[in-house]
């Protein structure tokens, strides 16, 4: 990996730019360089919130990158804005429980993980986005599953119940998206 | 000390707490008001003052005055914020007086709007308010770099006595990146502040004032003034190059975030084998002169692109430092437009395209 970057989008509130921050924590735990950057020009209410993190082994030049090597999209108007920018071998996750499309390019991997569904049968439905970060990484391998628990449990872990709704979802996520990459690879290889 | 991760807001703020800033203004404006907020929370907890005046005219005066007392002070703000206390800041240089001003600059003129720009290079680099006077500016391209020109700021401020301005684009300001603050900070050894207003008990009264009537008078203050900024041109003089080699054609300067956003397309250049290097001036009062000139004239240099947030502020003094000894090309996008590593890479690419004026190929006599 010389570097990798995803941007994370949805409307205020999903808990967008808490999972990037969770993964730039993680990222310098595994001592690699990071860059979050968020949105934070005008918005229209309903429009996205979005942030974007890279995350490399060398030096990062531009924190801002208008085609990320992956996009988590966690609602419609995060879907229309993204998924058209994702580079081509990149990867779309998609938060199929509020976004009821899918996209038409081919040459990116889409990854539709019901996220609030998840969380809510996990028991709070405000962990969404932990859903959609297990699966990131599930998908990306760019940081490793192991480090970001650790990180959940130092960042999030003040409230015993709480901690253990997020870790439940993310490994949730994760073993999803695990299952939903290597469905895609078999069927690559037929 | 392990890397955290911090907003540069913060990071700033808490790089001036332990540069010993004691006294904290400001007026709150997006994309800087982090800086406020962590303040609020933290000058307190060291025994400093934290305080948020009616406006940025009262930020500025407040700032005179508290410099006044020989105390680390030092405000931030963003660019309309920073206009409004240019009268104030002209009165400190006057005075000779230390403090530090952060503009985390958003787009103008006027109220403009909160997304990043680079358009007041010529308000902090020119004199934004009337008279003979400058400040040292700094501008810092990470949130570690943001730091060490902070604290750095209140020792150059004390060195001086002289305001020092830190500027960085809204993305400085709103960016997370990894810093460290250093351990068991040290500062150069500097002369007592024997100009001081701490209350006159037992001693003459310090008087402080930028109002000489005296014409004679008044034109020493300013040479006093004018021999600092001297001083600085001598010894405040900070850079840095980015893969300039002697087969370079094309010199790229840019400074602050800008200049990483190119540092992504000289490396995807580099990848399509197109070599370009990048001058990155980190001082932009005093400007690395020689340094840029020395770049700029290596034999296969045959343009400059200078690239900036702004319509064309620091292109300026490119070419008064260049003096026609390269043609200088410009480029930029501002109001809080970013140019992206894309749009640089297309213009560094139309510059080779294009035929050299610079060195007219010698007709072969016949």
């Amino acid at each position: 990996m010389a570097q990798f970057e995803v941007t994370l989008a949805g409307f205020g509130g999903q808990g967008i730019m808490t999972a990037g921050q969770l993964l730039a924590y993680t990222g310098i735990e595994e001592k690699k360089q990071v860059v979050w950057l968020p949105s934070y020009g005008p918005e229209m209410r309903g429009g996205t919130a979005y942030c974007t993190v890279v995350i490399s082994d060398t030096r990062i030049g531009s924190p801002i990158i208008n085609n990320p090597t992956a996009a988590c999209v966690f609602n419609r108007p995060s879907f229309d804005k993204f998924s058209p920018r994702v580079k081509p071998g990149g990867l779309l996750l998609v938060n199929s429980s509020l976004i009821d499309v899918t996209t038409d390019r081919t040459d990116i991997t889409e990854l539709l993980i019901p996220a609030n569904k998840i969380a809510l049968d996990a028991g709070n439905a405000r962990v969404a986005n932990i859903v959609i970060l297990g699966a990131f990484i599930g998908a990306s391998k760019i940081v490793s599953y192991e480090k970001t628990v650790e990180v959940i449990r130092s960042k999030l872990g003040r409230k015993k119940e709480m901690l253990d709704i997020n870790l439940n979802v993310l490994e949730k996520g994760f073993k999803l998206a695990l299952d939903i990459m290597k469905k895609a690879g078999k069927k690559e290889k037929a | 000390m392990p890397k955290i991760l911090m907003k540069g807001n913060e990071a700033i703020a808490e790089a001036a707490l332990r540069a010993g800033a004691t006294n904290y203004f400001c007026y709150p404006i997006t994309p800087q008001t982090e800086v406020a907020e962590y303040l609020a929370r933290r000058m307190p907890e060291v025994g400093g003052v934290f305080l948020q005046a009616e406006s940025e005219v009262a930020v500025g005066n407040i700032l005179f005055g508290a410099a006044a007392t020989g105390k680390r002070v030092f405000t931030s703000s963003s660019s309309p914020g920073i206009s409004l206390m240019q009268e104030a800041i002209s009165y400190i240089a006057g005075a000779q007086l230390p403090c530090v001003i952060v503009n985390i600059m958003r787009g103008g003129p006027g109220l403009g709007g909160i997304l990043p720009a680079q358009s007041d290079y010529f308000q902090a680099v020119k004199g934004g308010g009337h008279g003979d006077y400058r400040l040292l500016v700094l501008a810092p391209s990470s949130i570690q770099e943001a730091v060490d020109l902070t604290m750095l700021s209140f020792y150059l401020a004390d060195k001086y006595r002289n305001p020092v301005m830190v500027i960085g684009d809204g993305m400085i300001g709103q960016m997370m990146e990894p810093v460290e603050f250093p351990e068991n900070y040290k500062e150069p050894p500097l002369p007592p502040k024997d100009w001081a207003c701490t209350g006159a008990k037992d001693r003459e009264p310090h008087i402080i004032k930028s109002l000489f009537l005296d014409p004679i008078a008044l034109e020493e203050n300013s040479l006093i003034l004018h021999r600092k900024y001297e001083q600085m041109k001598t010894e405040e003089v900070r850079c840095e190059l980015y893969k300039t080699s002697p087969k370079n054609k094309i010199l790229i300067v840019s400074y602050g975030t800008m200049a990483r956003i190119c540092q992504t397309a000289i490396d995807e250049l580099e990848a399509e084998g197109i070599s370009v290097g990048l001058f990155r001036p980190i001082s932009l009062f005093p400007y690395p002169e020689k340094e840029l000139y020395t770049e700029v004239v290596r034999k296969n240099i045959e343009k400059v692109l200078v690239i900036e947030m702004s319509i064309g502020q620091m292109v300026e003094d490119v070419e008064r430092i260049v003096k026609g000894a390269r043609p200088i090309q410009f480029f930029g996008r501002t109001g809080g437009v970013v140019p992206s590593p894309e749009e640089a890479k297309e213009q560094i690419k139309l510059l080779l395209k294009k035929e050299t004026i610079a060195k007219p190929r010698k007709k072969k006599k016949a």
